[in-house]
């Protein structure tokens, strides 16, 4: 490709053809204002903030939305551009609800910041907030369309991305809006709660459902015992919160800081992502020798699953039974442990920290509950916890290393990969292959089902038999997967479906600008706590061994079938056409 | 901070599932869009085809839902479509559709009279219904009638020369 030199506020650049003024800037740090621009997403040029002053060009021109030519000069801080760019803050700040303090995004708001660098702290403008109701009824997610900037970033994930699409814009002019369609409340569409639109919210209109207050509630009361679990992916993401490099591993830190805050006993959903793999991945053997649906596909994600009890519900019979490691845990809470504790388990209080928030409503679901309590009581997103640190005012970067508690302490490598696409997929062929063949793997990592492309495949040599198995991350990539199963054209035996691109790491209750360069630090990360690890098989963690020993017999017993399998089942979101009355 | 909470009545959860959406109601979906083969550019053109089968000429969320699973649109698609053109509606409008263009040349000859006269006649302003559902005020971008300004449209029917009372009384008179 052609290199273009250009010239930015006089400062040489050379950049290959095709890139943005916006990008050609960023070379030479030069950060040009933006708001709907997002480096994952397709140019929108729609805020207009970013807009420059081009040699040679009568108006000003948007730096996000053009390419650099030969000979280029621009100037991004003239008297012009800047008066320009003002003015738009200003407008979008006259209709946006500037109630700060109140905002789950205070301090950490793109609006605020901009605000900030252009020295605005008040609009002069009368404000004018039209605003559609507060949807808040959904256990995940908050919209609050008196902040929306109308940017369009959470369109673009929940249309491009997921292809859920719920979210559109609407309307002309002074009504344009952002909303599902006939603005309905989120529960009542396909919306299935992964919180990607929240992830790439520049400002504060789509947020995670706070649930922090609940569980502080829960840890000053001496009554209750509170335990909390903390899923794979979130080590691996808190560190961004508190400052620290991307992908930097936190274990010990997270683990010392959820002390300080004062639960009781602090464990690892690794321990049942292994507990997840023994289940799932002798389901997947039974499936395979005794006849039974396949492709078979895993149920860990909770986007995923409220995705195809919505809209493919007729595909039903190709999820496994298995319930996800959050609610394995939250079953065991509130049945192994007690009873090991000799405890009432309706004092035992189970929180879990998830990078997800689809995980606040797979906990709210009726089936979810175990010996007559919710088997999970409150689920935080990384988000809430990294809040929760800072509220109680620990310096998280200056903790000492702390380690998780027994009996869910121990977690092998195969449970931490839960946390990247492809990972349930790698920790299940490692015991699958051990548990059929007898034999030790040749090599325990199988490098073709990582990475961020979007599908990715493998042939696994099990005996003399060939499994062919796939992953998909992100719903839309999931889609392509499901029309082959609907056509019967699957060439697949084992499916690993995430709902968020790139698995876990990137789900959408992790830090804010989550991008795709930030996933794949993470991504490195999660690996690198695998091979660190020397437990690295799901059936030989000692106290899954132990579990099966004392309490759960056999995988697929009695007493799994009982606590950690469950039925899915339609959401009964579609329209039934079949069945229209007649005309009176 | 304004909550438009029932002041913009686009939401249309009120709308009873099935209640407008018959077994005949959906052939005359099938066929409008079979007419159009099914082709989503001509998207526009079939909601208005559909808009005018159906009462109250709107477009009920069954009804999108209808149209977006025969054409695999997304429905927040066609919801997008339908809140763009004024032409076409979310909410219940009316029997019959008063639309008052709001172009320059009608504001000139004298449109106030016009709305101030249906206003005060059938007692409803802009986005509203009568109580017994059947009538709906409404603007709307021009629609070529300048010639004959000030000038309404009553579901799809041009009149021209409103300048006096009666002459508005005359054409309500018509759609009783």
């Amino acid at each position: 490709m052609k290199n273009i030199k250009i010239k930015i506020d006089n400062i040489e650049v050379i950049v290959p053809e095709g890139t943005t003024i916006l990008e050609a800037a960023k070379k030479v740090n030069i950060n040009i204002p933006h708001l709907c621009y997002h480096p994952d997403q397709a140019i929108k040029a729609n805020c207009r903030l970013c807009v420059v002053d081009v040699s040679g060009s009568r108006k000003l021109t948007a730096a996000c939305s053009s390419f650099v030519y030969e000979g280029m000069e621009v100037h991004t801080n003239t008297k012009k551009v800047r008066d320009m760019q003002k003015g738009i803050l200003e407008l979008i700040l006259a209709n946006h609800d500037q109630d700060c303090l109140k905002c789950l995004r205070n301090g950490n708001c793109e609006l605020q910041a901009l605000c900030q660098r252009f020295n605005i702290s008040k609009t002069n403008l009368v404000d004018t907030v039209d605003a559609l109701p507060l949807d808040d009824t959904n256990p995940s997610l908050i919209r609050d369309s008196a902040k929306c900037v109308k940017c369009n970033r959470c369109v673009d994930a929940c249309q491009k991305v997921q292809e859920v699409h719920v979210l559109t814009h609407s309307h002309r002019s002074v009504h344009y809006n952002i909303t599902p369609a006939y603005e309905m409340p989120l529960e009542q569409t396909f919306c299935v709660f992964c919180g990607q639109c929240a992830a790439v919210c520049p400002v504060g209109a789509i947020v995670e459902k706070d649930d922090t207050a609940k569980v502080w509630d829960a840890i000053y009361d001496p009554k209750k015992h509170v335990i909390v679990q903390v899923a794979p992916a979130v080590r691996v993401a808190l560190g961004d919160a508190f400052n620290l490099p991307k992908g930097t591993i936190v274990t010990g830190k997270m683990v010392a800081a959820l002390r300080r805050l004062g639960f009781d006993k602090i464990f690892d959903t690794n321990f049942t992502a292994d507990l997840t793999i023994m289940e799932e991945g002798n389901e997947l053997i039974q499936r395979l020798t005794k006849g039974g649906t396949l492709p078979m596909i895993t149920s860990c994600s909770p986007g995923w699953i409220n995705f195809i009890e919505g809209r493919y519900d007729h595909l039903l019979a190709h999820l496994s039974s298995c319930k996800s490691p959050q609610q394995m845990f939250g079953a065991l809470s509130k049945s192994y442990y007690p009873e090991m504790a000799g405890m009432d388990p309706k004092n035992v209080y189970t929180v879990s920290i998830m990078p997800c928030t689809a995980k606040k409503y797979e906990a709210q679901r009726p089936e979810m509950m175990t010996n007559g309590v919710a088997e999970v009581d409150a689920v935080l997103t990384t988000r809430e916890l990294a809040r929760m640190i800072q509220s109680a005012g620990i310096d998280f970067v200056a903790l000492e290393e702390d380690q998780f508690d027994n009996p869910f302490g121990i977690g092998t490598g195969a449970g931490a990969i839960f946390g990247a696409t492809g990972g349930v997929m790698e920790a299940a062929l490692r015991t699958a292959y051990e548990v059929i063949t007898g034999k030790g793997l040749p090599s325990l990592n199988f490098t073709e089902v990582r990475g961020l492309s979007g599908i990715k495949e493998s042939i696994v040599l099990i005996d003399d038999m060939e499994l062919k198995v796939a992953v998909a991350h992100g719903l839309g990539n999931a889609k392509i997967l499901l029309k082959q199963i609907e056509k019967g054209e699957s060439p697949y035996a084992f499916i690993e479906i995430m709902a968020c691109p790139g698995g876990c790491i990137g789900g959408g209750g992790q830090p804010i600008k989550s991008t795709r360069d930030v996933k794949e630090k993470r991504i490195e990360a999660i690996y690198k706590i695998d091979e660190d690890l020397p437990l690295r098989k799901s059936h030989k963690n000692p106290d899954i061994l132990k579990l099966y020993d004392n309490y759960l017999g056999e995988p697929l017993g009695h007493k799994s079938h009982q606590l950690l399998h469950t039925h899915y089942h339609s959401r009964g979101m579609k329209y039934n056409f079949s069945e229209l009355p007649n005309h009176k | 901070m304004q909550r438009l909470e029932g002041v913009r009545q686009m939401n249309s959860t009120k709308t009873e599932s099935f209640g407008i959406l018959t077994r005949e109601l959906a052939q005359e979906i099938d066929k409008t869009i079979n007419h159009y083969r099914s082709n989503s550019t001509k998207l526009v053109g079939i909601l208005l085809d559909i808009q005018d089968i159906i009462p109250k000429q709107y477009i009920p969320r069954e009804v999108a839902a209808y149209v977006s699973e025969k054409m695999n649109i997304p429905l927040s698609k066609i919801y997008d479509v339908i809140s763009f053109y004024a032409a076409l509606s979310d909410v219940p409008r009316a029997d019959y559709v008063i639309q008052l263009c709001d172009s320059v040349v009608c504001k000139v000859t004298g449109n106030t009279t016009l709305r101030d006269t249906i206003s005060q006649l059938l007692g409803i302003k802009e986005q509203e219904s009568t109580p017994d559902g059947k009538y709906w005020l409404e603007y709307t971008p021009c629609f070529g009638a300048c010639d004959i300004s000030p000038a309404m449209r009553i579901n799809g029917k041009v009149f021209g020369h409103l300048t006096t009372q009666d002459s508005v009384k005359a054409v309500l008179d018509q759609y009783r």
